[in-house]
């Protein structure tokens, strides 16, 4: 039995077993003297950065005078980026805060026993894909913010002048419900109206597609894909699903205004996406 | 050579010595096992690990080096503290003293900033390494938990340190922060919601965030207490707690 297996299964399999004294080793002097190798290594790094690149300093804090552009930090430049696609509650707030209480839930959603101690792709595709692709959107976006926003937050190459203003952009954008009523020919009037809201046609329209984009992405899985939701059971399938789709919701209202001009997604009296 | 040898074996021999270190040489296994558990900076090591789980290429030594630049942050940052005064009027020109008044002064700032920007990054990289070796899996789903409040309150201590040098890179990136604040659902004036649960601009989260309704001298000493004081005591408990855990779960890597 033991013999017709793999020399990588055998070696994982025995990861998750109890260990005799021979897979073991002292820490001090092995792993103690990795460590000290590596603080002195890192406080080279860092005491050569420090004397090529010193911190900088600029003018005193003025209220007056606003700088153009103005930046977050750079690793908060990834959500500031998407203040170009969403309004600030989404893209300062709530998309962080999901970001956030999403990486806590993830062992308690990722049920599969594989891949525990050792790196794998083809044990546990969905978790690093998923992961991977939260992990490139976080790293570009922080990347066009750093190094391709300049003046008015427009974008610059490299190679153009960073010190002149960019043309005004000749496109105009639009809001998706407005999209909707000039193509179908709706009146703009209030179908229903609520207390003091009303709501056209186009604007219901809307809604059911933001609905439909959750529940469509909801179904898929849970009809065409039974193994996985029994696998997660009802409170993990949906938690998984809600983040996954919220994830994936961003790049697509991202292509939306690259490819539409697409303004909101979704207008509500308090809120617009 | 036997004159030195003997006093070395005179040295080590006496009460004070051994009221200090209580193993011998740790070139036995006994002693090397005995220094892990006598001395309480290597105690947060267990005696013995798994082959594997040495592998540089297991682990990149990430978290440890984070916790490392943890300790050179506290180490050049108290130094920092002796110059600065969180006061508007002065905080600038303290921050152009370092560079010109001080001994050594710019190379702790340069050593102080480098280091926020490495420990940021080393820990986004071990979290991304701890999410690739599936290490966060029972029985280690909490410690994953707990490291992501660590992230958390690893970018906060970032951000508000960004703030003290009172320079304009300062206070407009702390603005375009305090903007996402009051555009908070529920608890900020510009935010869904925010009105109509009656938060104005005098009592909303970035009220309290900044102690008024600008970036001013209310938020600079906010800010510093929260960069010295505040922030880092919550990032050594829940440190304390992480690498307890570690302990009790011992590392997840292979043979």
């Amino acid at each position: 039995m033991v013999q017709t297996q793999g020399l990588s299964a055998r070696i994982k399999k025995a990861a998750e077993a109890n260990l005799s004294p021979e897979d073991t080793t002292l820490v001090w002097p092995h792993l103690v003297y990795i460590e000290l190798i590596a603080m002195v290594f890192s406080t080279a790094v860092l005491l050569f950065l420090s004397l090529i690149s010193p911190a900088p300093l600029e003018e005193v804090a003025s209220a007056d005078t606003t700088p153009n552009p103005t930046k977050a930090p750079w690793y908060f430049l990834g959500l500031q980026e998407l203040l170009v696609f969403f309004d600030p509650w989404l893209a300062g707030v709530v998309l962080p805060s999901l970001i956030i209480v999403g990486l806590m839930v993830i062992p308690y959603i990722d049920t599969n026993p594989r891949g525990k101690g050792y790196y794998t792709f083809t044990e546990r595709k969905f978790a690093v894909t998923g992961f991977s692709f939260g992990l490139a959107l976080w790293y570009i976006l922080i990347v066009i913010g750093v190094w391709f926003r300049g003046l008015d937050w427009s974008w610059y190459w490299p190679w153009d002048d960073w010190s002149h203003h960019q043309p005004a952009s000749a496109v105009t954008l639009i809001d998706l419900e407005v999209i909707i009523q000039r193509a179908v020919g709706f009146s703009d009037a209030p179908l229903i109206a609520i207390g003091q809201y009303g709501f056209s046609a186009a604007n219901l329209i809307t809604v059911l597609l933001f609905l439909g984009y959750y529940g469509i992405g909801f179904s898929i899985p849970f009809l065409l894909m039974r193994s996985f939701y029994k696998r997660l059971g009802f409170i993990r399938y949906n938690i998984t699903m809600f983040l996954f789709l919220s994830m994936l919701g961003v790049p697509l209202k991202i292509a939306l205004r690259l490819l539409a001009n697409v303004k909101y997604v979704l207008i509500t009296p308090w809120f617009k996406i | 050579m036997n004159l030195l040898r003997g006093l070395c074996q005179r040295v080590v021999e006496t009460q004070v010595w051994k009221s200090f270190f209580r193993h011998g040489y740790p070139n036995t296994d006994g002693n090397r096992a005995l220094v892990m558990f006598s001395n309480v900076v290597l105690h947060l090591h267990p005696v013995r690990v798994r082959r594997g789980a040495l592998k540089l290429r297991f682990s990149w030594c990430l978290g440890g080096l984070t916790f490392f630049f943890f300790i050179l942050l506290a180490i050049t940052g108290v130094f920092l503290m002796f110059y600065y005064v969180p006061d508007t009027r002065r905080a600038y020109n303290d921050i152009k003293d370092l560079g010109t008044v001080v001994y050594f002064g710019d190379l702790f700032r340069n050593l102080h900033r480098w280091a926020a920007h490495a420990m940021v990054l080393s820990v986004w990289l071990h979290m991304t390494r701890v999410f690739f070796t599936g290490s966060y899996k029972p029985p280690r789903e909490f410690n994953w938990v707990v490291g992501v409040i660590l992230l958390v309150v690893t970018l906060l201590l970032s951000w508000t340190g960004y703030l003290l040098p009172w320079d304009q890179l300062a206070l407009w990136a702390v603005t375009v922060g305090s903007k996402m604040a009051e555009a908070s659902p529920l608890i900020g004036n510009a935010g869904p919601f925010g009105p109509e649960l009656g938060f104005t601009v005098k009592n909303d989260i970035a009220f309290v965030l900044l102690g008024g309704t600008m970036v001013g001298q209310s938020t600079l000493l906010r800010f510093y207490v929260l960069h010295c004081l505040a922030l880092p005591l919550i990032a050594a408990l829940f440190m304390a707690i992480h690498f307890w855990r570690i302990r009790k779960d011992g590392f997840s890597g292979p043979l």
